[in-house]
């Protein structure tokens, strides 16, 4: 007879050997591990347990931080429905409501018989071709009545996903307007060998010249960062690409990692010559987990090139390979010592800082983390040479910026623009008309007003990691907001006090604003929240989390004072809705069983 | 002392040593600044923030800030102690504190910060939450109620006592202390009364039964004397289930006990 633990040792085994048993690759070997049951099964937590020589309290700790892994038995098709406000406006909840009612499943839980559960989940970076959702972690686009109606069939029949129709899963890259790095028909090597020939000082000098800033969003020098890094001590030194792209409207990264991953190999690999890195990671969001093989492929391809692995093209002391951990659904680890956490194995929770990962990193070793579109750009750099770079763009904001563009307008996906191009030429550019507004950097970014369009996407205007979302006039700007106060809540870390509880209680305003229950106080409410978030919050997400409604109630008052039954103050707790309990209790719904003025009102 | 290594704290000046941060300088001069998540035997972890202070005009944890030659850094102002009363609040409405029924009153950290910072409601909606109370364990009771999430029985059990009895899961608002047992009950994990764990709670989650109300309320340590006046209430004096000295004041679980 076979014991319980027995059994879970037979597919565990080799995913602990794969990962040399090590403690620092827990979260990826909970993310192989779950695709055995759909979730981690207690018995199998008491064999990791013992064979990493981890407490089952860190372990629980750790799987309990992610949302793509699970404790609890899921059903066999796990259907996550993106749940950005792209989506919504394509009518995702209609689709969500459609396959519940046909399957007989309520949203967040398991359909009686185990076949299938589901659920919303955050920005799943398919806003250009949406309404979005992932199955099993799978990625399908482009989602319709009829799409729904046949993902139905297939479940109700229990076809394996690797035998559903391949167009489901056909993510388009949607290119609209490339520029010098989209348009650059990069050869691969082309960049490492340009690097050898000039030397690494030469080459880290052209990358300082030409001025390149972090495409993330922060825009911190990329020259300055390599130079930290490669001048700090360490007993090894690291690369990591960050590709955790997790802002609500983004998916510049994921058309990079698509048809440019080559690129952002050889960028990585430009970095690991200049600061002396032997390891280097890519952190691919969970989302993204359907690139996975393709990726693989290309590190495979580039390792038979000589251009990874050991003696890169015939240098004795040029050796480097790229690791590819994966996410597991958690917006915070695109910050980067979040992410530094989560490729250590542990809970994403952003560290203190100083030090910076430049001296203390990946293992407390000096580590460079760079946006995968920064890599990128970093081999035009190595080819072409920094003043070249240099003289596209604006004065402080060198070279191109990839927007992800999405909402309505004509035509959504990729735009590559030198910086400085305003807000009004990428509104013609992708066919927006009657704009309301513009959604700049995702929900952590800024809010803009039609007479503000002329104001351009630099770092001295607007920055941005590149989300670009149209919002036109039929829009309501306050569900807009909703929904992003929504995501901050589902995203907050909850390390520090007044983010974990702030965005909570900003969440719960706006639900009660929504329901018509507020009054001109919330927003003196809101306003205070928002100080206290900037000032005391632990990290971005914190410090940020109010701006979507700060934004929006400053440009788009009406949108809300519509929703205030009452120009003063109206306590948030109604009586009435507080009998219902005793009301279900006793089975009663009359006259009676009413509040009197909430009874006249009906 | 030079003037290299002193920083001003509210206009007094206030030595340090390599090493330490602002709090840790702070509370060696005497000087009091709130906190709950800081404990000084463990290393500063930053989460509850509120020891927030402005430091040459920026606001920072003083927890986990390294003062520097000459720094101004400013905490008892109008503006800070009204922040760090929200921060309170937001830690009241988030999990379930009755403080005339917790046997933990008057021996309670986040009581005595409150009334240290003149908290008169909990201001916010309460949340209410759904939390488990976990007695199985003969000598100790767990009441999630009251947790703030402030890992100093995590930072202990992992650090001192070797043994990870206490671990944070969940995220965000639901991030939760779970035990190291499969069936996720205290009794079912090698915790013991001896272990420096069962002795670093703020709050009144990590309770020893029995003696909840052997020092009737009214008499306990913040009865007696305001927290800022109770010099390190969490660890100055050496915390274990017999270290009651008659010139520290005793450890509020101790005192219990």
């Amino acid at each position: 007879m076979v014991s319980p633990i027995d059994t879970h040792a037979a597919y565990l085994n080799p995913i602990l050997s794969v990962h040399r048993h090590n403690a620092n690759d827990l979260l990826q070997i909970l993310i192989k591990a779950q695709e055995h049951y759909g979730y981690i099964h207690s018995d199998a937590i008491d064999h990791l347990s013992s064979q990493l020589q981890l407490p089952r309290s860190k372990i629980e700790g750790v799987a309990g931080f992610y949302s793509f892994i699970y404790l609890q038995p899921q059903g066999c098709y796990r259907v996550l429905f993106s749940d950005n406000i792209t989506d919504r406006m394509l009518g995702n909840m209609d689709l969500m409501e459609s396959l519940c009612s046909q399957l007989w499943v309520e949203p967040g839980k398991i359909s009686e018989d185990g076949l299938l559960s589901v659920n919303t989940t955050s920005c799943t970076g398919l806003c250009d071709q949406g309404p979005a959702m992932q199955v099993n972690n799978i990625a399908i686009n482009r989602l319709s009545q009829s799409r729904v109606n046949a993902i139905c069939e297939l479940i109700r029949e229990r076809v394996p996903l690797s035998a559903w129709p391949v167009e489901f899963f056909a993510i388009e890259d949607n290119i609209r307007r490339p520029d010098v790095l989209l348009d650059s028909q990069f050869k691969s090597g082309s960049a490492l060998h340009a690097l050898l020939q000039h030397g690494t000082v030469e080459t880290l000098q052209q990358i300082k010249t030409s001025k390149l800033r972090g495409r993330g969003g922060a825009g911190f020098s990329t020259g300055m960062k390599w130079e930290f890094c490669r001048e700090a001590e360490g007993e090894q030194h690291y690369v990591v690409c960050n590709a955790d792209e997790g802002e609500p409207g983004t998916f510049k990264d994921r058309v990079l990692l698509n048809g440019y991953a080559d690129m952002v190999f050889e960028g990585m690999t430009l970095c690991a010559r200049i600061i002396g890195a032997k390891k280097g990671f890519l952190y691919l969001r969970g989302e993204y987990r359907y690139l996975l093989e393709h990726l693989q492929a290309v590190l495979q391809h580039r390792r038979h090139q000589n251009l990874l692995g050991n003696n890169i093209l015939g240098n004795s002391d040029f050796n480097f390979d790229i690791v590819i951990h994966l996410g597991a659904g958690a917006y915070i680890c695109g910050e980067e010592s979040a992410l530094i956490e989560s490729l250590e194995g542990k809970r994403g929770t952003p560290r203190n800082r100083p030090p910076f990962p430049v001296t203390h990193g990946y293992l407390n070793q000096p580590t460079v983390v760079n946006n995968v579109e920064t890599f990128a750009a970093s081999c035009l750099i190595s080819l072409h040479g920094g003043e070249w770079y240099a003289a596209i763009g604006t004065d402080t904001s060198s070279g191109t910026k990839i927007l992800s563009v999405s909402g309505d307008c004509e035509r959504p996906g990729l735009y590559e623009y030198p910086f400085g191009v305003t807000v009004a030429q990428v509104l013609t550019d992708c066919g927006a008309v009657n704009t309301q507004a513009v959604q700049i950097s995702g929900p952590s970014g800024v809010c803009i007003a039609p007479d503000e369009f002329n104001r351009c996407i630099a770092f001295e205007d607007i920055p941005t990691a590149g989300a670009f979302m149209v919002f036109d006039q039929s829009r309501d700007m306050f569900e807009v907001a909703r929904n992003f106060v929504h995501f901050f809540k589902h995203e907050s870390c909850g390390f520090c006090t007044p983010c974990r509880v702030g965005t909570s209680l900003l969440s719960n305003m706006m639900d009660k604003l929504s329901a018509g229950h507020g009054s001109p106080y919330d927003f003196a409410e809101i306003e205070k929240l928002n100080v206290l978030l900037q000032s005391t919050s632990h990290c971005g997400l914190g410090h940020s989390a109010c701006n979507p409604v700060l934004n929006t109630i400053a440009k788009f008052r009406p949108a809300y004072d519509k929703r205030l039954a009452h120009k003063d103050f109206v306590p948030a707790f109604d009586l009435d809705v507080a009998l219902s309990q005793a009301r279900q209790m006793t089975g009663r719904d009359d006259t009676g069983a009413h509040l009197e003025r909430s009874h006249e009102s009906k | 002392m030079s003037q290299s290594n002193t920083f001003t704290l509210d206009g007094k000046t206030i030595p340090y040593n390599e090493g330490q941060t602002i709090i840790q300088a702070a509370m060696a001069a005497g000087v009091y600044i709130p906190h709950l998540c800081f404990n000084p035997e463990f290393k500063p972890h930053g989460s509850c923030k509120l020891c927030t202070v402005k430091a040459n005009g920026r606001q920072t944890a003083s927890c986990t800030q390294h003062p520097a030659p000459g720094m101004v850094v400013e905490s008892d102002t109008i503006e800070i102690n009204d922040e760090r009363r929200a921060l309170l609040q937001m830690l009241f409405v988030e999990g379930n504190h009755f403080c005339p029924s917790c046997e933990k009153s008057g021996n309670c950290q986040l009581q005595a910060t409150a009334y240290e910072m003149k908290m008169m409601s909990p201001h916010f909606d309460q949340f209410f939450p759904d939390r488990m109370l976990d007695a199985s364990h003969p000598e100790y009771l767990l009441d999630f109620n009251r947790c703030i999430l402030c890992s100093l029985c995590v930072r202990a059990s992992r650090d001192v006592d070797g043994k990870n009895v206490f671990a944070l899961s969940g995220r965000g608002i639901k991030s939760h202390l779970i035990v190291n047992a499969k069936s996720g009950r205290l009794a079912d994990t090698d915790f013991s009364g001896d272990d420096k764990a069962a002795h670093v709670c703020p709050v009144g989650v990590i309770l020893k039964k029995r003696v909840g109300f052997t020092i009737p309320i009214g008499q306990r340590s913040f009865d007696e004397q305001p927290i800022s006046a109770t010099p390190h209430p969490q660890g100055a004096c050496p915390v274990g289930p017999r270290s009651n000295t008659a010139t520290l004041p005793p450890h509020p679980t101790v005192k219990g006990g």
